[in-house]
């Protein structure tokens, strides 16, 4: 009884944490301490070091396999695997999400964990118990509902009500809100208050700091592998500081400065229709049309599910859907989009909105990945040049600044950010001429996405078009020269940069 | 001193695999030579082993590929025995030249692969069910093409594919001065130089690579232990054809699998289709959205088996001198054991063409060892599920210990 509620017990203590992989120092004498009873946030840069050290707290770097110690409830703990740490009521929801796509909430729940009786289970109880958790988290679905035909959102909550099934005493969050647009976030963070009112203490990790202020009561900001401070929230904490200490220095502005240069048309679209890919009688882009000049920075705002990736990949080589009518017109003349390969030739590139089973070959090298989309521009007959493959790499490993020892590191161990700037890289390195890019920015930190902007903006100075669809209203608002908004696969209104603001495309999402 | 040791045994752990699949070929083969009080590397056997094994090292080569790109290939001993079948009903019973009778084999080869392929790639049915419908079928055409009889014999134009040996060049006064001075009977010099050769290739090949890693800061391997993982394999291969020249000479068909295993390796190392290969096994969805053409490429995965599958049928037709019903039955399981002995992950994506080849030795030698010793084919078949089944599990382990 003392710890719950208890603000001023140490609930966890993690102290002088190493954790060292083949040729990566990612945590250096790492020191965290977390109150019984509040919300902590952890900040730090990509690869900083913030999932390994979640990693280790949680047991899936077992004890042995890191310097340092982890005091639990006053208690040293040693956890062997995920299994420990849950026994002792550590509950992790990882990066990516880890649900069942086709199997229904109730049995995601209690996967592993089913209320069974001499191996039969009882599903009368665990949809019971699963309804009375969908309505501690708010979330107003039946239990035999398969996740598959859940939002990410969705999906988020059912992780937290999965976890609350479990005795839960420490909740950990590892960027939970990267996926969600403003109003899920809102209501995510709000049932962590809710859970903190309940006595249940959270980490929560996040680049998004307008919510880390919103929510933490402290925050430790890890930098390199170290932590670097902790900081009081409750007393009114800035921005600012937190990214003073994150990137080791000042950063006065999140945009960098942008020269508007509209050119000449660069692409065209009219008349774009697009099916279902299996149920056939639905139509999911509605009679579109669009277009982008050189030099110009594109915007398109809508909700999840509006159908912008689905338009996205329409275009890009007829990737989704079916029955695709319409045309696309690049420098006034018709294109051939109607493969992957011809639409790359053409000049466009799609950087997805899901890297890991979009955008990567996880278990391959970062050089393996910046080439692949270009390997003629490494090859000669056919046959590859290795050296030519390492330069191109390496030249946008420092370009974008990727932290990593070497680019022949898989892409699978690096961290998140790290990550989202191969894929970038990869199509870069095909030189388009319209880039569009699906949620370029999601779960990278403050100092990367400024220099991810800072590219958007050399490419349109170099004349090139970029189409960027975004959840991140102040991204969107604060990179496009026009934004085109999108609602249930129609575009339902174009707004200049001046004209644009936050309420006015709302209102014309919500208007339709 | 001692940061030197760490590095080597540092190196050793990453590299594992590799060092592990040597090493137990070594092992396996000093076992085998020792329990079968030197049999095992007597000249003939050398040349037997070679002759033995050609055709599962070929088709290993095209069982990667398809491995490589994610599928699997169950059709490659029943595809094997159907041409090796076609070929001696045309050349026995239509009289068809050889020279006319051997490309039409391979594009048969070609075509069947297509066919299965295209309905793994096009129409997106699990590579496991088209080519076990394969297997059936081609098992059953064989038997129909020769009426449940065995056909032969071949005309020694046919035979030689295998049983020919490389001809001398050199002076006939060199080999027998070399005989003399080896104290053997015979020697072929051009199949000795040309193992000198391969092992002088084998070191420069490497050094190149080594000093290219070197220039980027690739965490490279240890000196120590890059000379004596290269001086062992050159020392084995110079080894290997000094005993085969004591003997006939090289096999044609050691000349035919050493310059598939060059071409194949290159391919799928060096090459933009090879990187694409394993691109396409490595995440298909993500290879398509890089411009891939996913399907094209799984197409020819398939066709390009046919082909191996088809010269396979041929070596081992010209070797038994008749075709039979039973020809590479079964043989698939040896090949695709082979590809996943020498390190090809189920999943696909990841898999060396040497590591097939080595696997298809390991698998070859123990074969031949075990008959050598007399074990019953009993035994024999349990021993080698056993191996596979090690050699895998040695990859799940250190795969976990590496986190
Ligand atoms: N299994 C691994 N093998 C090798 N290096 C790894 C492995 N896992 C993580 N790393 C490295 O450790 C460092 C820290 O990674 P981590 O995932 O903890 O970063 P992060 O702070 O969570 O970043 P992000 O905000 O991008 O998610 C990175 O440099 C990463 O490349
Ligand atoms: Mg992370």
């Amino acid at each position: 009884m003392a710890l719950k509620g208890d603000i001023m017990t140490i609930l966890l203590e993690m102290r002088d944490i190493t954790k060292e992989f083949p040729g990566v120092k990612a945590l250096d004498q790492v020191n965290l301490a977390v109150k019984g009873g509040e919300i902590h946030a952890i900040c730090g840069e990509n690869g900083a070091g913030k999932s390994t050290l979640m990693k280790v707290l949680s047991g899936v770097y077992p004890a042995g396999s890191y310097d340092g110690e982890i005091h639990f409830e006053g208690a040293l703990a040693q956890f062997q695997g995920i299994r420990d740490s849950e026994d002792r009521g550590i509950i992790i929801i990882h990066q990516e999400l880890a649900l069942v796509p086709q199997l229904s909430i109730a049995e995601n729940i209690f996967l592993g964990n089913e209320t069974a009786k001499a191996g039969v289970i009882n599903w009368y109880e665990a949809n019971q118990r699963t309804s009375a958790l969908l309505k501690k988290v708010g979330l107003k679905e039946s239990p035999t509902t398969l996740i598959d035909s859940l939002g990410v959102g969705k999906q988020q909550l059912v992780e937290i009500a999965k976890a609350l099934s479990k005795d839960v005493k420490l909740l950990i969050l590892d960027e939970p809100t990267a996926a969600l647009q403003e109003g899920d976030s809102r209501k995510l963070l709000d049932l962590m208050l809710e859970l903190k009112a309940q006595g249940v203490t959270s980490i929560i990790i996040s680049h998004k700091l307008g919510e880390v202020r919103y929510v933490a009561d402290t925050v430790t900001v890890i930098r390199d592998g170290r932590s670097v401070s902790t900081l009081d929230a409750k007393a009114g904490l800035s921005e600012d500081q937190i990214v003073r200490d994150m990137v080791g220095r000042d950063m006065s502005d999140r945009y960098p400065a942008r020269t508007r240069r509209a050119g000449e048309m660069l692409m065209e679209i009219n008349g774009w229709n697009v099916w279902h890919p299996e149920h056939s009688e639905r139509q999911v882009i509605k009679d579109i049309a669009f277009n982008v000049r050189a030099g110009e920075v594109v915007g398109i705002a809508g909700l999840m599910g509006s159908g912008r990736t689905e338009l996205a990949m329409s275009i890009f080589g007829r990737s989704y859907g079916r029955g695709i009518t319409g045309t696309v017109k690049l420098h006034g003349k018709e294109a051939d989009v109607s493969r992957v390969d011809r639409a790359i030739k053409a000049g466009l590139a799609y950087v997805t909105e899901d890297r890991k089973s979009l955008g990567l070959i996880l278990d391959e090298t970062i050089r393996f990945n910046t080439t692949l989309a270009n390997l003629e521009g490494v090859s000669k007959g056919g046959v590859l040049n290795a050296n030519a493959e390492t330069k191109v790499a390496e030249g946008y490993r420092e370009a974008l600044r990727t932290r990593t020892p070497s680019v022949f590191q898989k892409v699978g161990n690096l961290s998140g950010g790290n990550q989202q700037k191969v894929v970038l890289a990869k199509w870069l390195n095909t030189s388009p001429e319209v880039l569009i890019l699906d949620e370029p920015t999601r779960g990278i930190d403050v100092g990367a996405k400024y220099e991810i902007y800072a590219i958007i903006n050399e490419l349109s100075a170099q004349g090139k078009g970029v189409v960027m669809i975004s959840s991140e209203m102040p991204e969107l608002l604060g990179m496009s020269d026009r934004i085109y908004v999108m609602n249930e696969g129609a575009f339902v209104g174009e707004l200049s940069a001046e004209e644009a603001n936050q309420e006015r495309i709302m209102s014309l999402i919500v208007n339709e | 001193m001692d940061t030197q040791t760490k590095g080597i045994k540092a190196h050793l752990a990453a590299h594992m695999r590799d060092f592990g699949l040597l090493f137990a070929l070594i092992a396996i083969m000093v076992f085998f030579q020792i329990v079968t009080g030197g049999t095992l590397m007597r000249p003939v056997n050398i040349t037997n082993l070679f002759l033995q094994n050609s055709y599962v090292i070929i088709m290993a080569l095209g069982m990667l590929i398809v491995i490589v790109s994610g599928h699997i290939d169950l059709s490659v001993g029943s595809v094997m025995g159907f041409v090796g079948a076609l070929a001696a009903v045309l050349i026995v019973h239509y009289n068809m030249p050889v020279a006319v009778t051997v490309p039409i084999c391979l594009i048969a080869g070609a075509a069947i692969g297509g066919a299965q392929g295209y309905f793994v790639a096009y129409w997106r049915i699990p590579s496991f069910i088209v080519t076990l419908a394969g297997m059936l079928v081609f098992r059953g055409l064989s038997l129909w093409l020769l009426e449940g009889q065995s056909v032969g014999p071949f005309p020694k134009s046919f035979q030689i594919i295998s049983t020919g040996f490389v001809p001398e060049l050199f002076p006939a006064s060199w080999g027998e001065g070399l005989a003399m001075l080896f104290d053997a009977r015979k020697f072929n010099v051009l199949s000795f130089v040309l193992g000198l050769a391969a092992a002088a290739t084998v070191i420069r090949m490497g050094l190149k690579a080594r000093k290219r890693d070197m220039d980027y800061g690739i965490e490279s391997e240890p000196a120590g232990l890059f000379w004596a993982r290269t001086l062992i394999v050159s020392a084995a291969i110079v080894f290997l054809m000094f005993k085969l020249s004591t003997f006939r000479g090289l096999p044609n068909v050691v000349v035919t699998m050493g310059v598939l295993i060059m071409i194949y390796a290159f391919v799928t190392e060096r090459t933009v289709i090879g990187r694409r290969i394993y691109a396409l096994g490595g995440n298909e969805k993500a290879a398509k959205l890089s411009g891939i053409k996913t399907e094209r490429l799984t197409f020819l995965a398939f066709v390009n088996m046919g082909v191996l599958a088809a010269l396979a049928g041929l070596v081992f037709a010209a070797r038994l001198n008749t075709a039979t019903p039973k020809a590479g039955f079964s043989l698939e399981l040896d090949v695709i054991a082979a590809v996943f002995i020498g390190g090809a992950s189920m999943s696909g994506g990841s898999g060396k063409i040497i590591g097939a080849v080595v696997g298809a030795f390991i698998m070859g030698v123990m074969n031949n060892g075990m008959s050598i010793m007399g074990i019953g084919i009993d035994y024999q078949q349990v021993i080698k599920g056993l191996v596979l089944l090690a050699a895998v599990f040695f990859d799940v382990y250190n795969k976990n210990k590496q986190g």
